[in-house]
């Protein structure tokens, strides 16, 4: 099962990560090294986009809480791109509609977040 | 229609099985209750959570033991049962996340998956065994026509097409 992450840094300084495919327990990991990496490359304003996840799980959530407390430690932050209703809908029983911004496109993101 | 069984599934405990244990149990839901598209996906995740702290469970204390799925199916509902021989736990005592405007949200980064469960499908039950825990799924929903008899026993772990397991992250 592939986990497509794809950068892309054309709007600065945010940087928006698309996800494809589904984030379970086993490939959760490769989101988290993702998020740790652009962190680590000076990126402190990230747009996660799930137009293109399947399938998320608790596990899922969890790595983008950890990508967004890493953020605001550094003084950035991590909003997510999110039209889905049955991706919306773990965010929406978890609370975490109330954590993260989320909007409905990565256009979207950027310039509300301005 | 007596409860019967109808999936018989043992899965290695590795995250990376836990794709197909969602796949069969959907396609079974799918293909024999009248369950609106949005219940089966509820359904998946449930069993994704499910397995996920199975397989978990199991690696603690016992990483060859299979994780077991067993999906029975009664007049008005379908039970999923997923098994593991992990050293137990309270689900009445998992915390429960901080309220979202509270600081430390952000530090709840595990532990979602027990009150999702319980969200998700109609019944939920977390019975501790002598050896590991049974949690058991349950949603209401009839039969599709064209009752489709038969039970259907998987042994993944058997299985000699698929690709060797690649190691825990």
């Amino acid at each position: 099962m592939e986990l497509g992450l794809e950068v892309d840094d054309s709007r600065q300084p945010y940087t928006v990560l698309a996800v494809k495919g589904e984030v379970d327990v086993y490939t959760a990991p490769r989101l988290r090294e993702k998020l740790v990496e652009l962190v680590s490359q000076g990126k402190r304003q990230v747009v996660v986009d799930l137009e293109g996840v399947e399938f998320l799980d608790s596990t899922g959530l969890g790595v983008l809480v950890g990508g967004l407390k890493r953020l605001r430690s550094h003084d950035g932050d991590l909003s997510l791109v999110c039209t889905q209703p049955r991706i919306l809908k773990v965010f929406e029983i978890t609370g975490l509609t109330n954590v993260f911004s989320i909007f409905a496109s990565a256009d979207e993101a950027v310039s509300m977040s301005n | 229609m007596q409860r019967s069984l109808v999936l018989e599934l043992d899965v290695p405990s590795s995250a990376e099985y836990i794709a197909i244990v969602r796949l069969v149990v959907a396609s079974v839901a799918t293909a024999r209750r009248a369950l609106a598209d949005e219940r089966v996906d509820d359904l998946k995740l449930a069993v994704s959570e499910a397995c996920t702290n199975a397989i978990e469970a199991n690696r603690r204390v016992s990483p060859a033991a299979p994780v077991h799925v067993e999906v029975w199916e009664s007049p008005d509902r379908l039970e999923v049962c997923i098994e593991d021989s992990g050293p137990g736990f309270d689900p009445d005592r998992v915390a429960s996340p901080p309220p979202f405007t509270d600081p430390g949200r952000l530090n709840f980064e595990r532990g979602l998956g027990i009150p999702l469960i319980r969200t998700l499908v109609d019944n939920a039950a977390f019975v501790r065994k002598q050896q590991g825990t049974l949690v058991r799924m349950t949603v209401f929903g009839g039969p599709l026509d064209g009752d489709d008899t038969g039970t259907i026993y998987m042994d993944v772990s058997r299985f000699s097409g698929l690709p060797p397991l690649a190691p825990e992250s």
